[in-house]
């Protein structure tokens, strides 16, 4: 029978770490992701768990910290947000070039200047090229279900890299939700143990990681590198269908809401899919067909699936929570504006810049998008190619 | 899994070749390459008049001086690069340095 | 630990040749004086911070180590030893492993006086078990011979250029060893490349096998970026001893403890001038420039004996 709990996001994420019970975990507080390592030494202080924790001094050396304990044969994780990941930044290419299976609890958070400790997706969407797995939440349940899954996708033989499991500060890190937890034993055995191949600390044969290598291999390397990450596609999908037998929570790229049939749709990731949710079903009240992809894995990027799912829309809202800075957009508008140049030619996209630094997404604006779709679609009515949502001025 | 055979892995080895994370599984490897090449001056022993103090032994950046059973012998000249270095600490000449390879 | 010195030379090499090391090179002298320092039987991780270490002794596919080996980058080579250091601890006390294991790490003075230096700090206040070796040569010697934190006043290099307006650096060097002693670390030592090596390794020894974070600074000359023949090395840092301007000490559990006073100090003049980048200094007219450097070196040299005298 699984558990019934009230747990916020970083409570959610805290609890699945103790039951995956990892070998090593430095980390260094920030808002808003503090609270991770926070649970985590508690949970070691009283004996529930029997994962070794480093107090380090950095976020950069978290991420060396914890590149040194996968790579000497550990299970090792971090958490962080904002300029913590920015300042492991390089840290995050080398965990991905060695082909390390670490975790990254990310609680995503607005990048400075200025100095602003709200959700948006700068860190992470910044970090989307380093080589790192992807994996966004919408609820705690779905950040507790993505951590449990994480290691099954990372360390899967054909994959061997690091894995990155998002969530929206404050909004589900710090909000208390009532969730569904697994017993302790399910998730051990579907997690399972981690023993390595390969290790540093593999008596029967040394182990020499980081070499310096020259332009002869660094093209062969980026090109495995990336092979991994195609493989990663499947194992994504097998092993959120095997945690939906266990759990009854199937999970794929993309969640598809009241998508199948609509006109108008919305592209989004992370918690704004509530928001949206909401947004459509009082339209589809009024007669309007109104739908969602909400994006859950974005590197690997699942780009024929999102172009297929979206085929058959008159015109879409690709909604991005970071600034891209080429006065065109955000990251996301890019790449899904580049799926559907690939795969669906046809698709009048449009790309909106929404809740910054922790700026509110509301259901009225949500409708207000579909409405604009609408008229454009219906009326020829002129819909910026890109434009703010939420902004004054 | 088995030690790297880095013979197999080569500046003209296809991306499916490269070792995953570029790791190498195995120690030493690097005795493959040789630096012996680099040298403009080298060393020579004379062995005769060489006592056996072994003071050459450690200040050789390039473990080219091998010792068996407290003997050193002669140079490992696939690696010595000629510093130079032995020669100079040698108590008794018993290494001489000569132009060229 | 007595020093047996021709049982010392007898043990398997740790550093295997075939590394890209220029010819003349000091650190790959003092990699492989540490290095076997380590018990045979004992296995071990060694770590690096990037540097010509780094580059030239696990160049693709080509690792010149006997034991594990991990670089990561630059400035993290005290985090990411940590790291290992941790996952041992864990993985031996699940039982997973059951070999005894040592953990050396190697850094420059660039990747260690400076840009590692919060890394280093971090790593040596926790108190993890491993050693970090910095092998001082002051400067960054893979990049081009830049100026460090550990250069010494007046050192022409590519960033302290000598020219009509300016002699060199002007800065003195950083007191490294005092600053890792000052974390109440079980050990630290300060050593060179010297004769037998007893010194340098009865230290490497003595930090291997304390329990603990523990320090080694070990100057290990340059031949390119100190311009001097490559086969006067011994010579050179047996000046640096003479001058006292790289004093043996150690700092023991908190005791300072000077190893070696020279019966008669040598002039700084005699460490400076076979070093091409002192060269400037003995130019007519920049005399004053020697005794400010022979005053900072007897100021620190007096200092030291003060600390040593005390216990």
């Amino acid at each position: 029978m699984a558990i019934r709990e009230r747990l916020s996001g970083n409570e959610a994420i805290s609890y699945a770490i103790k039951q995956v019970n990892p070998d090593v975990m430095p980390a260094f507080p920030i808002t808003p992701s503090t609270e991770i390592p926070q649970y985590v030494a508690n949970y070691i202080a009283n004996g529930e768990m029997d994962t070794e924790f480093i107090p380090v001094e950095s976020e950069h050396s978290s991420m060396s910290a914890t590149v040194g304990a996968s790579a000497a044969g550990a299970r090792a994780l971090t958490a962080t947000s904002s300029c913590g990941m920015a300042l492991m930044w390089e840290e995050l290419y080398v965990a991905a070039s060695n082909r390390l299976p670490l975790a990254l609890c990310l609680v995503n958070r607005a990048l400075s200047g200025p100095i602003n400790i709200n959700c948006d997706h700068s860190d992470s969407m910044g970090a989307r090229d380093t080589g790192f797995i992807q994996i966004y939440a919408e609820n705690n349940q779905e950040v507790y279900d993505n951590f449990v899954q994480a290691y099954r996708i990372s360390e899967h033989e054909d994959v061997m890299l690091p894995i990155m499991i998002c969530q929206d500060g404050f909004i589900t890190s710090h909000a208390v939700e009532n969730i569904e937890l697994l017993e302790d034993d399910k998730v051990k055995k579907f997690v399972g143990e981690y023993n390595p191949e390969n290790y540093l600390l593999n008596s029967k044969q040394p182990m020499a990681v980081g070499p310096y290598a020259v332009s002869n291999y660094y093209m062969e390397t980026k090109m495995a590198q990336n092979a991994a990450m195609e493989n990663a596609k499947q194992v994504i999908l097998d092993v959120g269908k095997e945690y939906g037998q266990l759990s009854g929570r199937t999970y794929g790229f993309f969640e598809e809401y009241r998508l199948g049939d609509a006109d108008y749709a919305i592209v989004i990731i992370g918690s704004a899919a509530g928001t949206s949710k909401d947004a459509i079903d009082a339209l589809r009240e009024q007669g309007m067909k109104a739908g969602l992809l909400k994006i859950r894995v974005f590197r690997p990027f699942p780009d024929e699936e999102i172009a297929a799912a979206l085929k058959h829309c008159k015109a879409v809202a690709i909604m991005d929570r970071c600034e891209g800075f080429r006065g065109k957009g955000g990251p996301l508008g890019a790449e899904v504006k580049a799926a559907l140049y690939d795969h669906a030619k046809d698709v009048k996209a449009f790309n909106l810049i929404y809740g910054l630094g922790g700026r509110d997404f509301t259901v009225e604006e949500a409708e207000r998008i579909y409405k604009d779709l609408e008229a454009y679609d219906k009326e020829g009515r002129d819909f910026e190619e890109y434009r703010y949502v939420g902004l004054r001025g | 899994m088995a030690a790297t055979d880095v013979t197999k892995i080569t500046e003209k080895s296809p991306w499916q070749d490269i070792t995953r994370g570029n790791q190498i599984y195995g120690a030493g490897t690097s005795r493959l390459f040789k630096t012996g090449e680099w040298r403009t001056h080298t060393p020579v022993f004379h062995e005769e008049k060489c006592k056996q103090c072994l003071l050459c032994v450690p200040v050789c950046p390039d473990s080219s001086i091998p010792v068996n059973d407290s003997k050193r012998e002669d140079f490992d000249y696939d690696h010595c690069k000629g510093c130079g270095i032995c020669a100079k600490v040698c108590p008794f000449e018993a290494i001489s340095m000569k132009e060229g390879q | 630990m007595s020093y047996n010195f021709k049982a010392e030379m007898n043990k398997p090499e740790r550093l295997a040749p075939g590394h890209r090391m220029c010819a003349g090179c000091g650190g790959t002298i003092a990699v492989r004086a540490v290095l076997r320092a380590l018990h045979e039987g004992d296995k071990a991780v060694i770590g690096n911070a990037t540097g010509c270490l780094e580059v030239s002794s696990f160049m693709y596919p080509f690792t010149s180590y006997e034991d594990s080996y991990i670089h990561n980058a630059f400035e993290n080579a005290g985090a990411t030893m940590g790291g290992v250091e941790t996952a041992y601890h864990v993985l031996k006390k699940k039982g997973k492993i059951k070999d005894n294991y040592k953990f050396i790490t190697f850094g420059g003075d660039g990747g260690t006086y400076d840009i590692g230096l919060q890394s280093l700090s971090g790593a040596m206040e926790r108190n993890h078990d491993f050693v970090y070796v910095c092998y001082d040569n002051g400067a960054y010697m893979n990049t081009g011979i830049q100026r460090s934190s550990a250069t010494p006043m007046y050192a022409d290099t590519t960033t302290t250029p000598v020219g009509s307006q300016s002699n060199g650096k002007l800065q003195n060097r950083k007191d490294l060893a005092a600053i890792i002693a000052a974390h109440d670390v079980p050990y630290v030592g300060q050593s060179t490349l010297l004769g037998n090596f007893k010194d340098l390794h009865t230290k490497a020894e003595k930090a291997i096998y304390t329990e603990g974070a523990c320090f080694l600074n070990v100057m290990a000359p340059c031949p390119r970026g100190w311009r001097y023949p490559t086969e006067d090395i011994m010579e050179i840092c047996k000046l640096g001893v003479e001058t006292c301007y790289w004093p043996l000490f150690e700092v023991d559990h908190g005791k300072w403890i000077l190893n070696y006073e020279p019966k008669h100090k040598l002039p700084i003049e005699d460490f400076l001038r076979p070093q091409g980048r002192f060269k400037h200094l003995f130019k007519k007219g920049n005399e004053d420039l020697l005794v400010q450097f022979q005053e900072e070196v007897d100021r620190r040299w007096e200092n030291l004996q003060f600390l040593c005298s005390n216990y």
